[in-house]
């Protein structure tokens, strides 16, 4: 019935073996562990865009704040709070969904290109701070000095700090719950609420919606997931720098976004793995790597406008 | 005492009065429509009383509350749904979603993030219900923005109708219709009136329409009310004759 709901079973099935198995595929194929596991936060980081922009129809163009924020969040805890992975994902989560709650607040009577445009100037506010705070956040050298660290549950030690395929695990598992939690929201009447903000905010709002506090709320849970797929990027890393929250991560994100299919629920992961691949590829051959997804983007927006995963699901369906 | 009680109500738009001082009272269970060439403010009317647009001066009372600044989101708890002159639906989903999302709402379930299976065959009962009333059972699974013009008026009236309103408010119900859609829409909206009492408000050119269903007509010119009366008094009217109606009503006065 809503949008989510439609993908049917074979899709999300087969994403998830291929992501279960992805250590032992990805090596045969010329790809390497980690890659598979910046698909799966940068997947993260636009599925949670995508929950405003494909499901809720509102452009929020500056969302790599929250991601830096999260970014930042985790490192900053790593260095100075305490050496705990879990902490620094609560307190990375936190940055960027708190601020991305308060501020969402200011602009949710905003809509369309002006919404865009404040969201935009936030990400640049931060990345500004990020650059200029040198004591704090390393300025342009980035946030060094930090680094995961293993995490000890009771009898099991998972070796995340050290073992590659272990951290893509744990990052597979962060992943399916966060993309769990979303796919249940869509699924609610919560859910529905944005669909139809979405598709048509005068009958929303007389339907008795309140569309401005919806609009809000779903803000805040995008920032705190985006946050989150932040918290992991900064982890994965062991770094984090001013282009974490720059708007060209933002556009990016948007890209993927798009390029996958906004008004499925896969379709950012499925764009995120083809921007992240093509990228790690075609930039070893050429620095001009953007001007082939460039043209890629150009090609799937003009002849399929519901992406790549809406080709695949309609002659999935033909 | 009236359940929708407009008071001295005005809109202007810069220089331009839209609505000029139109006091109006709708009893509980009447149908009443609104009349009046293009350009006469009945739209804006209708704005003024679900809380699209605010008055410039004069107030709107629903059940004896004063609801004059009231958003229109509130209005719709107390009561009040309506239906807009260019169909407002939710064209990429499913009918049933469009209605489902109605009923979730009408429930107070917006803002809930999950719904227990309980809940959840209340909702569906209930879009059911909606569905049937509104004779959409068959479309249920249909887009609603690939509907016929005819089902896609009929499905945004059964969104409203799944707010379980007391006041209902139909701008232009037979709008674009042909003969055998406008016969449907006015069968169904003169069942609503008798079955359930609900109190219709409804602007609507097609004459044949309102002289077969209102129980009282208003009519507006200019934005200003200048005749308001059962339909007998309306079509022996001279000011209205005057204003517009002409043979329409000399033809369908019974």
């Amino acid at each position: 019935m809503s949008a989510a709901g439609r993908t049917g079973a074979p899709v999300p099935l087969a994403i998830w073996v291929l992501l279960l198995l992805a250590p032992f595929w990805l090596g045969p194929v010329g790809g390497y562990t980690a890659l598979g596991t910046r698909v799966l936060v940068l997947g993260l980081a636009a599925m949670s865009l995508n929950l405003l922009l494909g499901f809720t129809g509102v452009l929020s163009f500056g969302h790599a704040a929250w991601f830096g924020l999260g970014a930042y969040g985790a490192g900053l805890a790593l260095k100075f709070v305490a050496l705990s992975t879990p902490l620094a994902l609560l307190l990375g989560t936190l940055t960027g969904g708190l601020a991305g709650a308060l501020l969402g607040a200011l602009i949710v009577h905003r809509r369309g290109i002006y919404f865009a445009m404040v969201t935009i100037a936030f990400g640049q506010v931060f990345y500004y701070i990020a650059y200029r705070w040198n004591s704090l956040t390393g300025g342009d050298d980035g946030l060094r000095g930090f680094a995961r660290q293993d995490i000890t549950l009771g009898p099991w030690h998972l070796d995340i700090a050290g073992n590659g395929t272990a951290f893509y695990y744990f990052v597979l598992t962060c992943f399916a719950v966060a993309v769990g939690l979303m796919a249940l929201l869509l699924r609610s009447p919560f859910g529905r609420t944005l669909l139809a903000i979405r598709e048509n905010e005068r009958r929303a709002r007389f339907l008795g919606i309140p569309v401005e506090l919806h609009i809000w709320i779903a803000f805040a849970l995008s920032c705190v997931f985006i946050s989150f797929a932040g918290a992991l990027y900064a982890l994965l890393n062991n770094f984090a720098d001013p282009n974490n929250l720059h708007y060209s991560l933002s556009g990016d994100l948007v890209i993927m976004a798009v390029l996958g299919g906004m008004r499925s629920f896969w379709g950012p992961l499925l764009g995120a793995a083809v921007f992240v691949v093509l990228q790690d590829y075609v930039s070893s051959l050429t620095t001009n790597w953007m001007s082939f997804v460039g043209l890629l983007f150009v090609l799937v927006v003009l002849f399929f406008p519901r992406g790549l995963l809406g080709i695949l699901r309609r002659q999935g369906t033909a | 005492m009236s359940l929708l009680e407009v008071q001295a109500a005005s809109r202007s738009f810069g220089s331009l009065v839209a609505v000029r001082s139109v006091s109006l009272t709708v009893a509980a269970g009447e149908l009443r429509a609104v009349i009046g060439p293009n350009g006469a403010g009945k739209t804006t009317f209708f704005n003024l009383i679900s809380g699209a647009v605010r008055p410039s001066a004069g107030t709107v009372r629903f059940d004896g509350r004063d609801i004059t600044g009231l958003p229109a989101w509130r209005r719709v708890a107390l009561g009040m749904a309506r239906t807009f002159q260019i169909t407002e639906i939710f064209p990429e989903l499913t009918l049933a979603a469009n209605l489902r999302i109605a009923v979730e709402a009408a429930a107070g379930l917006r803002l809930r993030p999950w719904l227990g299976r309980r809940a959840a065959a209340a909702v569906a009962r209930g879009v059911e219900e909606v569905l049937d009333q509104a004779g959409l059972t068959a479309k249920a699974g249909r887009m609603a923005g690939e509907l016929a013009h005819g089902d896609q008026r009929a499905a945004e009236i059964a969104m409203a109708l799944a707010l379980r309103p007391r006041l209902l408010l139909l701008d232009e119900p037979t709008a674009g219709m042909g003969e055998q859609e406008t016969y449907d829409i006015t069968r169904l909206v003169r069942r609503l009136h008798q079955e359930r009492a609900l109190a219709i408000v409804l602007i609507e050119h097609d004459m044949r329409v309102v002289f077969h269903l209102a129980d009282r007509i208003a009519v507006l010119d200019q934005g200003t009310l200048i005749a308001d009366g059962t339909p007998a008094e309306i079509a022996a009217d001279a000011r209205v004759q005057a204003a517009y109606l002409g043979h329409a009503a000399e033809a369908a006065a019974p």
